[in-house]
């Protein structure tokens, strides 16, 4: 399969199995756009004749290029990486290896997009993580983490910071049992800011390899969307916390990560503004919700949403300066296919666990019961809820598997699938063609820096 | 004349020693291979 497309005034060819790229001139990719398998040797006369505007020798000498192509591999290359038979068995009893740690079901802001209901997920009870609980948690990821080395713990509420005695305890203790079972613990935290302090912020450079930073960008687009408990603007308290934070960071990882909603369709403003506030690490994101609410996109918003996208990628071509994560795609030294196969790793690779200790496929299942796969304190863990979740892949969704992007997101989000089709096979399509999108963005940019547009 | 190629034959080349499972997860996949595989 190769997929063409035209973005940032780049004319590309993407050849879907084997990764490679090519930057076309017209002729090339008028032609080539035409094709839809594999090439002979000289260009057939049915072809040429759909391109008269080209005269027969430029059309030739552009088939015998892209024809070496092919015969080198880089064009119209098979799919041989797998049994399509055994996709749904590839991450069947795969050790877990990272935990999204929801030390708090409580939070101090009421975000009206919040898939978390404010922080309780929709239970009406807040509360926070023991710290029973949650080295309960860390054994229980030892334990199923089998010959793992790296193992993730992922801080996450409500909102984390609520918990504070209990994250550095989970740390000590996950530090104290490194080097008997030989792993390496990475921890993140995903914050608000609204409880940072100087020895927070101190604490969480020192500790976490990655901090997320929840900030939607303008002023007014973040006070409308992220409210205090008390209906008041949360902009003017976490934003000097955050730059405080960040300036002392090092060389950590951090992203300010924002949520761009139907109230904000002009996003690349938001982006720049973040920048602008001197965070070079930015990922502002669409919201995935009932479309009930009036926040949530309409269908007749997607080709504004898609061509906003366009306008981001061509404003960052000048800046140098601003991270964006979902253009930051490494074409040469990204995940390994066998990574991009598996997807996400929800339910299997992944779990979420609850202040109660039970244990969710994601974060983004906690609180649906039957999804439940068990508790850390009766050591219970449903096998066949957690291989339903491991067959989830690009082989087996059928959608994905005649998409040109499915190398690259991986069969995208089970629980996005779900709220939006009921159903975790079925993709979200409004969410596939944003994410079509920001991969075209992303590879153009690409072309652009490479001095080949 | 009419093609410059920006990237190779990456993901294949990445099958024969890829799979690990090191790398961090991604909770867009296309994410870092920690290993320089």
């Amino acid at each position: 399969m190769v997929h063409t497309f035209h973005c940032l005034d780049a004319n590309i060819a993407v050849d879907v199995n084997s990764g490679a790229v090519h930057v076309l001139d017209q002729t090339a990719y008028d032609l080539l756009s035409l094709l839809d398998g594999p090439m002979v040797e000289h260009c057939p006369d049915e072809v040429a004749a759909q391109l008269p505007q080209y005269d027969r020798e430029s059309l030739n000498c552009a088939w015998e290029d892209l024809y070496q192509l092919q015969q080198q591999g880089l064009l119209f290359t098979d799919d041989t990486y797998i049994d399509p038979e055994a996709a749904v068995l590839m991450q069947k009893d795969a050790p877990v290896k990272a935990l999204c740690l929801h030390v708090s079901h409580d939070c101090n802001l009421r975000c009206k997009y919040c898939f978390a209901s404010t922080g309780d997920f929709g239970t009406g009870h807040r509360m926070t993580m023991n710290v029973e609980t949650a080295k309960k948690a860390i054994d229980f990821v030892i334990a199923r983490s089998g010959k793992r080395h790296n193992i993730e713990v992922d801080f996450f509420g409500g909102e984390p910071l609520m918990a504070m005695d209990t994250v550095k305890a989970t740390v000590d203790y996950a530090r104290s049992l490194e080097k008997e079972h030989n792993k390496n613990f990475r921890f993140t935290i995903t914050t608000n800011g609204i409880l940072l302090d100087d020895d927070t912020i101190d604490y969480i450079n020192e500790n976490m390899s990655n901090a997320v930073l929840s900030l939607d960008g303008r002023p007014e687009v973040n006070d409308n969307m992220r409210p205090t408990v008390n209906g008041k603007g949360s902009y003017d308290v976490i934003l000097p916390k955050f730059q405080k934070l960040v300036a002392g960071r090092g060389d950590k990882d951090y992203y300010l990560r924002g949520t761009f909603t139907r109230h904000n369709r002009d996003f690349a403003q938001d982006v720049i503004h973040i920048a602008d506030q001197g965070f070079r690490n930015v990922s502002v994101e669409p919201v995935v919700g009932d479309a009930k609410y009036d926040y949530t996109f309409k269908e007749e918003d997607l080709p504004g949403i898609l061509e906003e996208y366009e306008n981001l990628a061509r404003e960052l071509l000048d800046r140098d300066d601003i991270n964006f994560f979902h253009f930051n795609v490494d074409l040469t030294q990204g995940p390994c296919v066998i990574k991009r196969m598996r997807g996400c790793g929800a339910g299997c690779e992944y779990v979420a666990i609850t202040p109660d200790g039970d244990i969710y496929p994601c974060h983004q299942f906690v609180g649906k019961e039957e999804y439940k796969l068990g508790n850390v304190y009766d050591n219970t863990f449903d096998m066949d809820i957690s291989r339903k979740f491991a067959g989830l892949n690009i082989y087996t969704r059928p959608d994905c598997k005649d998409c040109w992007a499915r190398f690259y997101c991986s069969g995208g989000c089970s629980a996005s699938n779900l709220e939006v089709n009921g159903d975790m096979m079925i993709p979200n399509r409004f969410g596939c063609d944003m994410q079509r999108k920001r991969l075209e963005c992303a590879i153009a940019m690409k072309a652009h820096r490479a001095g080949m547009v | 004349t009419h093609v410059k190629t920006l990237n190779g034959a990456t993901l294949k080349q990445s099958a024969a020693h890829g799979g690990c499972g090191e790398c961090q997860t991604s909770c867009t996949v296309a994410q870092k291979c920690e290993n320089n595989h």
